[in-house]
């Protein structure tokens, strides 16, 4: 089954958002924390000079892949397996799971350290491993006040950007059983330091995402900021990657666009601090046995419309959700998905399926500063319009069709268009005061809840050009 | 030079006075202005809300109208921003070349106002006269589609006695976005609320814009909350002269109580009260 977290029972986005309108604690967070990461995106994008060349070359190099994925993804299976990997094909997130948990398995293993996948997420691995009795350890900082606050994630690069320092605090508390425990951050980090070293150095079985596979090596990057990754990439015996199918680069010299759009559009960084780069197996240094799931769960499914296809260039950066207005008053809950903000809005209806997630698209002003930050170029606006359309054609509101239709047959003819104007200003005559209406009724009563409605003058434009005229002739 | 107005449907309806701003500008350049009373609608609320198919008829005849014009004015930078960005696209998608080549034709003879002015007529001062501090709001369209510059700074900064003070964060959106104004009423609230506090911390008389549509946004949250701040369309201002034109509505504004009820309060997270209820209320039928 294609699965998205647990989009598929969403509540709708809108109903979804007032809750998280009226979390004053959970706003303040969100927009903080956005605030600090735009800033310093700005200033390390601001100073290259070849910005707008390398988003250029980063949106080429995707499309391309897209163009030839059949290609590269076989050329990575190759590569990756003389290397001494094993490369496996997983259709949806039941197999992927499947798969996991078979390799688990076969090694007796009951517990398994994992870092930064976003994919496992998507297939709700967590819930999957604990349900045949193995127990998953997150240990990417944030993952891990996700996991011990039994909450979810709510960015894609700052999992609990949700959450403040105090907040933090508490769930180490309760999550790591301690008896006391400072407010500092340092005071923090050391607390997660003795709790994840220990499963570091005892656990045996390590679980990752990727950022980049590369066809041409056969290799598999993951880039971070807490060396976490690193530790739980090199440290076990057995080590098992699952990635999206749309992750795959031709080339180890395409990573020399991608290393410098990611960690600038993500983190404000020049450069990850930790960059690990690893092929197959190597004999006496790192993990002796090395497992990619590849994962479609959909993703074929976005390949196949060429108007949206564009989609599957995400490299993950979250740029979109920092700069979303619309993000920054709701934050990331709200959309339902682990995926959210403007790539959520266009990737989790196309993953789950259009019927699922269908009030997603409308998420969205169509403001464009997506678009205008994202390091690949994906036309966000342009797609989230194209699902639109697609929802409108599959399934759709009869009411709003019928809306829709209306408007459509009265600006049909200027005459229509009239009469329409007329018959608004009779209808709104006992809901205007002073020219404005305070409480509409039908679908504008959702507009005068919060604001008031200019009412229509008494003469429209077009009646004021025909009485100048005539006063003209 | 015989210029064209394309008004557009909502400011024929809702906001006519800009119309009549627009046709004084361009009559007080010496330019003559014809409306050609068969347009309508540019398409883009059915386009944006997924109806494509309702969009490309209006498309069609939106260019019909304006066969054989010469330079067409058009006082929104959203439907222009519909025509330059979808009109191609919806062109391309109905296989039909000879309407591209006309769209392409007809793009190339259409301005929103202040390019119209600046970058086509080029001009800057249009005489206009405005003892009032303004401040700008750069729509999301005219910023990021149309990739205005400073061409409706530069007018307002020609006018008589118009003390021009920047808006702080004038690139985050006011929350209007069409139907998402009704669909997400409550995050539309939010992200006005937000705008309507920078516009106060400017302590403008007035907050001028190149689209009614985001005033309509910002205009009705202002008015809601009682504040003295005015909206005004570019046009309106540039309208007004020694004579007073425009200014008894504006005096009129002014003249209205003050009332505080919290809008500039610290903090973005909170609300004014009567907001707050209407957020608790169920969500109105418009929204899905």
């Amino acid at each position: 089954m294609i699965r998205v977290g647990d989009a598929a029972s969403a509540p709708e986005f809108a109903e979804a958002a007032k809750g998280a309108l009226t979390n004053a604690q959970l706003r303040r967070n969100v927009r903080h924390a956005t605030d600090v990461i735009r800033g310093k995106r700005a200033v390390v994008v601001g100073e290259m000079d070849d910005w707008q060349a390398l988003r250029e070359a980063g949106s080429r190099i995707k499309a391309h892949v897209l163009e030839h994925l059949d290609t590269y993804l076989t050329r990575f299976e190759e590569n990756c397996t003389r290397a001494g990997g094993h490369v496996h094909w997983a259709a949806d997130a039941d197999e992927a799971n499947r798969i996991v948990i078979d390799i688990i398995r076969a090694h007796g293993g009951s517990e398994v350290i994992k870092v930064k996948t976003m994919t496992s997420d998507e297939t709700r691995l967590n819930r999957a491993l604990e349900a045949v009795g193995i127990a998953p350890y997150e240990t990417d900082l944030a993952d891990l006040i996700i996991q011990l606050g039994n909450d979810r994630p709510s960015h894609i690069v700052v999992p609990a950007l949700h959450r403040n320092r105090a907040e933090i605090r508490e769930i180490f508390l309760r999550g790591m059983q301690l008896t006391e425990l400072g407010p500092d951050p340092e005071d923090l980090t050391t607390a997660a330091r003795r709790f994840l070293r220990e499963k570091f150095l005892r656990v045996p079985i390590g679980f990752s995402g990727a950022n980049f596979l590369v066809a041409g090596t056969g290799s598999v990057c993951v880039v971070e900021s807490e060396g976490n990754a690193r530790m739980c990439l090199t440290l076990p015996k057995v080590l098992i990657t699952m990635a999206g199918i749309e992750k795959v680069v031709p080339s180890l010299q395409d990573l020399e666009v991608f290393l410098q759009l990611l960690p600038r559009s993500a983190t404000g960084e020049r450069m990850n601090p930790y960059n690990t780069l690893w092929t197959g197996v190597t004999p006496g240094d790192g993990p002796e046995e090395f497992h990619v799931v590849l994962l479609d769960n959909g993703r074929t499914k976005v390949l196949a419309d060429a108007d949206a296809r564009e989609t599957l260039h995400c490299i993950r950066c979250a740029a979109c959700l920092n700069a979303c207005p619309v993000y920054r008053q709701t934050g990331g809950h709200a959309y339902g998905s682990i995926y959210s903000g403007p790539i959520g809005a266009i990737l989790t209806p196309q993953l789950q399926g259009m019927d699922h997630s269908q009030s997603l698209p409308y998420a969205s002003s169509l403001c464009g500063a997506c678009y205008e930050v994202c390091p690949v170029k994906i036309n966000i606006p342009e797609i989230l319009i194209h699902l639109r359309r697609r929802i409108v054609e599959e399934q759709g509101s009869y009411l709003e069709r019928l809306a829709m239709k209306g408007a459509a047959l009265a600006f049909a003819d200027p005459r229509w268009f009239s009469l329409a104007q007329t018959i608004g200003r009779f209808l709104q005559g006992p809901f205007e005061r002073d020219g404005y209406v305070r409480r509409a009724p039908g679908p504008m009563a959702a507009w005068t809840a919060t604001r008031d409605l200019p009412a229509m003058p008494r003469q429209s434009f077009r009646e004021w050009w025909a009485t100048r005229g005539a006063q003209r002739a | 030079m015989l210029i064209s107005l394309f008004i557009t449907c909502y400011n024929d309806t809702l906001f006519p006075e800009t119309g009549k701003a627009v046709v004084t500008v361009l009559e007080r350049l010496g330019h003559e202005v014809e409306f050609r009373d068969a347009q309508t609608c540019c398409g883009q609320m059915h386009y944006n809300t997924g109806y494509a198919a309702e969009a490309l008829p209006l498309m069609r005849r939106t260019i019909d109208v304006f066969r054989g014009s010469g330079p067409i004015c058009v006082p929104s930078a959203s439907c222009v921003s519909m025509m330059r960005d979808h009109y191609p696209k919806l062109a391309a998608e109905a296989s039909d070349p000879a309407l591209a080549a006309e769209v392409e034709g007809f793009l190339s003879r259409v301005s929103e106002f202040s390019e119209l002015l600046v970058d086509r007529l080029q001009v800057t001062d249009v005489g206009a006269a405005f003892p009032y501090k303004v401040t700008l709001h750069t729509s999301c369209h005219s910023l990021r589609s149309l990739h205005l510059a400073d061409q409706p700074v530069r007018l307002l900064q020609a006018v008589r006695g118009l003390e021009f003070v920047a808006l702080p964060r004038h690139d985050e959106c006011c929350g209007f976005g069409g139907t998402f104004a009704v669909k997400n009423a409550e995050v539309s609230t939010a992200m006005g609320l937000e705008k309507i506090r920078s516009i106060e911390e400017t302590g403008a008389t007035v907050c001028a814009a190149g689209d009614n549509s985001c005033l309509m946004q910002i205009g009705g949250l202002l008015h809601r909350q009682g504040t003295a701040v005015r909206c005004m369309h570019l046009a309106e201002i540039l309208a007004a002269t020694d004579a007073g034109d425009g200014l008894p509505a504006l005096r009129q504004a002014q003249g209205r109580p003050e009332h505080s009820r919290g809008t500039a309060e610290a903090g973005s997270d909170t609300y004014p009260a009567g907001v707050a209820a209407a957020l608790r209320r169920k969500p109105g039928p418009g929204a899905r």
